[in-house]
């Protein structure tokens, strides 16, 4: 087959996928830009517009990768140079808000940026071996309280990342500083479940989405998730840290933002998009498919709920000494 | 036991499948080329092709076989730029150059790389048959190590490694420095703070392992191939239809079984993987069995010896993956995330669930090995006349293809200024005659070094005693000693023999 051919049949095969029922949004060559390598949470993010999108926009999405910095990379260049492509959108998490709020993306902060939609969301979930002493909540939560440094606490992120922010959190709620945590780093959830499994540490600061693999193998238990409600079927049966008395949460949001000078019109056709998919079954389908629970915000809604995070972050982060003012 | 060979006898049923059985054959292909090329290594060719075969609508098992082919394809290709142009292909087969790459200045390409696919195809046989026999068993010890294990594994590493000490001790342990300083930037993760990123926002998160293998190694021997040029001391290479002989492989039977072993065991663990395992392996050779001090200067079993470790490691990371959902390495935790994708949850579960794809896996992992062998061998000769190309093609056309492969992974353009900054780098310490091999290693063993003492540290809350605390931390650290005092010992003993059976005057 000549290519000329080949490429009339992709063309005709193309044409018949496009056309939908509804009105797509016209943006040129759309890309997604995951901030870090392929693989992780960021991929995943992008990997739900991808798919989730694809009816709702005039192109297939691109997937493109640019680690660095834990996302400092790109904020910065979607800062400086990238400041009006409305082509591309990056992906964020609630980690992304954190290390604004720490400065460890440098001058810029969250006015600079132009937030557009979500992907989904995660919770985080406080796991140990199932054949731990603790069987509730509340029995860590009291040897928090009297003894902090007596619990080993590991999780997949440093000192002051999102992970630290979860067992910093039950800490304050138990009454003792964050400080005194005995907190192990390791280079991501994998290496952490691994280390709970053989014992090396005993408490493991989780997110929900990541234990779907491990809930039927019965080799650990979910004290508790810290979502605002209890979550649907396949977490049905964990309570929530509030439902047992503590008034500890942490939201994952996963989402998108683009640069600061992008125009209104391009900017509103990525939020007609993510509109138009979250009104579909077939979104929701592929959130749960990538391990998310729902939380779809986009444009304004996205922006006044980023505000407030970021504040409520701001807030936190300086109560558990990650700020000095 | 029964199990293991119904479960055999699923997985063959699934992967000798004519189309499942193509695209294991299409991956190892695709892997081999992908691994070849310098900057490119199988955790990128995985990642690259995972949303394709996604995208192509394939079944589980199939879209799982054809990723899986492409990463022990990659681990099988890296050794080709190694050997031939000195470049390590990926972080892995940075060990193969040390001996593999005088073999083809020597003129025997087609020998080294003969050799070292047959010793790649037993390292990787080795592992998959450890694997299906005893993956559960492996992988409730595997994760039974802990921060202070790793620890005196690093010791272990390092203590074997001090065999490397080429011409000059000094030289060598300020190169193993330079590579622990280098291990040191980017943002410390038992404290949050930034180390030695002087507000630059793309080292925040360290450099990466890549960059620096395709900089100091690739980009600092282009540079001295052009200096070598400019100054006519370049001699272009005749054809050579070298190839491994029996005497070879007989000679290098024990360090390959050896090797394998070692790279099995060493890819298990989750956070450690090919590039360790082939160093340890070549450390451990040149110690065990360098009595002729010929290691580094083109010895077949310096060459085997990485070799059957890496794939005998890549092998190794499915355990965890595979039976517990824990990735063992970058790599499988991409095709972790590819399982997870599919709407199957890797564990133990996933032998009684999806039986098909978890054996079907294994099998074309059999399968996968032959194939390469069978792939590899007749190509030797083609990538041999590689050596004939000019120089004044080849070397841009490399420089080309790094700059591609590196840009390709991270798209950032600050990475190509840190590659030939590293590269000029490289460079001048070989001006120096220092070797750069412990550069490497002091950066890979060193983060792991550091992170696992402090991660240790805090579990004890402080307290060293935790190092010594259990039977496999002593195990390891007897090791150590026996591998820095043995050659010692035995080479007094054979002196003082010599000095015994001298006849008097």
């Amino acid at each position: 087959m000549s290519f000329a051919r080949l490429g009339a049949t992709t063309l005709v095969a193309a044409t018949a996928f496009a056309m939908p029922a509804f009105a797509q949004s016209e943006i040129d060559s759309p890309e997604c830009v995951a901030p870090a390598n392929p693989g992780g949470g960021f991929d995943l993010t992008c990997r739900v517009v991808q798919t989730g999108l694809e009816p709702h926009v005039s192109e297939p999405i691109q997937v493109t990768f640019m680690p660095g910095g834990i996302g400092a990379v790109a904020y910065n260049l979607f800062n400086t140079t990238r400041t009006d492509d409305g082509s591309a959108i990056v992906a964020f998490s609630t980690g992304s808000l954190l290390n604004i709020v720490t400065g460890k993306y440098g001058a810029f902060d969250e006015t600079d940026v132009r937030w557009v939609g979500t992907a989904g969301a995660d919770f985080g979930a406080i796991v140990v071996r199932a054949d731990s002493e603790y069987e509730d909540l509340s029995q860590l939560m009291d040897d928090f309280s009297s003894d902090p440094s007596s619990v080993v606490v590991g999780a997949g992120g440093s000192v002051g990342s999102q992970d630290w922010m979860k067992g910093a959190l039950l800490l304050r709620e138990a009454d003792a500083s964050p400080m005194d945590m005995r907190y192990v780093a390791f280079d991501g959830g994998g290496d952490a479940i691994a280390a709970l499994l053989g014992g090396s540490i005993e408490v493991y600061m989780g997110d929900v989405g990541e234990m779907v693999p491990h809930l039927e193998s019965g080799q650990m238990r979910i004290l508790g998730v810290m979502s605002p409600e209890r979550l649907e079927a396949p977490f049905a049966e964990i309570p929530t840290a509030m439902e047992q008395g503590y008034d500890v949460e942490w939201t994952i949001l996963r989402g998108f933002y683009m640069g600061g000078e992008v125009s209104d019109a391009d900017y509103q056709a990525w939020v007609d998009a993510f509109e138009a998919a979250y009104a579909t079954e077939e979104f929701a389908a592929v959130q749960a498919e990538r391990g998310l629970l729902p939380l779809n915000m986009a444009g304004d809604e996205l922006q006044a709920s980023i505000e407030e995070r970021v504040q409520n972050l701001r807030e936190i982060a300086t109560e558990v000494g990650l700020l000095s003012n | 036991m029964d199990a293991v060979f119904t479960g055999l006898a699923t997985g063959f049923g699934v992967a000798l499948d004519p189309f499942n059985l193509f695209l294991v054959l299409a991956g190892c292909f695709a892997g081999t080329l992908i691994g070849a090329l310098p900057g490119l290594g199988p955790i990128n060719g995985v990642a690259i092709l995972l949303p394709i075969a996604y995208g192509l609508g394939f079944g589980p098992e199939s879209a799982l076989i054809l990723l899986a082919g492409i990463y022990y394809g990659a681990e099988y290709g890296g050794r080709i730029s190694s050997i031939l142009l000195n470049v390590p292909g990926d972080a892995g087969a940075v060990m193969t150059t040390l001996d593999g790459n005088p073999m083809a200045r020597k003129g025997e390409a087609g020998r080294a790389l003969s050799l070292s696919a047959v010793a790649s195809f037993v390292g990787g046989t080795f592992a998959v048959i450890l694997m299906s026999l005893f993956a559960p068993l492996l992988a409730s010890f595997a994760v039974t190590f802990s921060p202070a294990n790793y620890v005196a594994l690093m010791v272990f590493a390092f203590a074997s490694l001090a065999s490397l000490v080429g011409k000059s001790t000094v030289k060598t342990l300020l190169g193993a420095v330079i590579g622990l300083m280098l291990a040191t930037i980017g943002i410390d993760a038992n404290t949050g703070v930034p180390r030695f990123t002087f507000g630059i926002p793309d080292i925040l998160a360290g450099i990466d392992f890549l960059i620096v293998v395709v900089g100091l190694f690739g980009m600092a021997e282009l540079l001295t191939l052009v200096e070598h040029q400019v100054s006519g001391k370049l001699k272009s290479l005749p054809v050579d239809k070298s190839f491994v002989r029996m005497a070879d492989l007989a000679k290098c039977k024990w360090t390959i079984v050896r090797s394998s072993i070692l790279g099995f065991f060493i890819g298990i663990l989750p956070g450690t993987g090919a590039s360790v395992a082939s160093a340890v392996a070549y450390g451990t050779e040149k110690r065990i069995s360098d009595s002729e001090k010929t290691f580094g200067t083109g010895d077949v079993r310096g060459l085997a010896a990485p070799e059957a470790a890496n794939n005998a490691a890549a092998g190794g990371a499915m355990v965890p993956m595979l039976t517990l959902g824990i990735p063992g390495s970058g790599t499988t935790a991409i095709l972790l995330g590819a399982l997870l994708m599919f709407n199957i949850q890797p564990g133990p579960m996933m032998f009684t669930q999806r039986p098909d794809v978890a054996w079907g896996l294994i099998a074309s992992m059999y399968i996968g090995n032959v194939a390469l062998l069978v792939i590899n061998l007749p190509l030797v000769g083609l990538f041999a006349r590689m050596l004939t190309i000019p120089q004044h093609y080849l070397t841009p056309l490399i420089a080309i293809l790094a700059f591609i492969g590196i840009y390709t992974i991270v798209g950032n353009p600050f990475d190509l200024l840190l590659i030939t900054g590293l590269g000029v780098f490289g460079w001048i310490l070989r001006k120096l005659d220092f070797s750069l091999a412990p550069v490497i290693l002091g950066f890979v063993l060193g983060s792991l070094f550091e992170n696992n003492l402090r991660r240790a540290l805090s579990i004890s809350g402080g307290d060293w005693g935790i190092l010594l605390q259990d039977y496999k931390s002593i195990v390891l650290y007897a090791l150590a000693l026996i591998v820095v005092v043995a050659p010692i010992w035995l080479s007094r003993r054979a002196r003082a023999m010599e000095g015994d059976a001298d006849p008097r005057g």
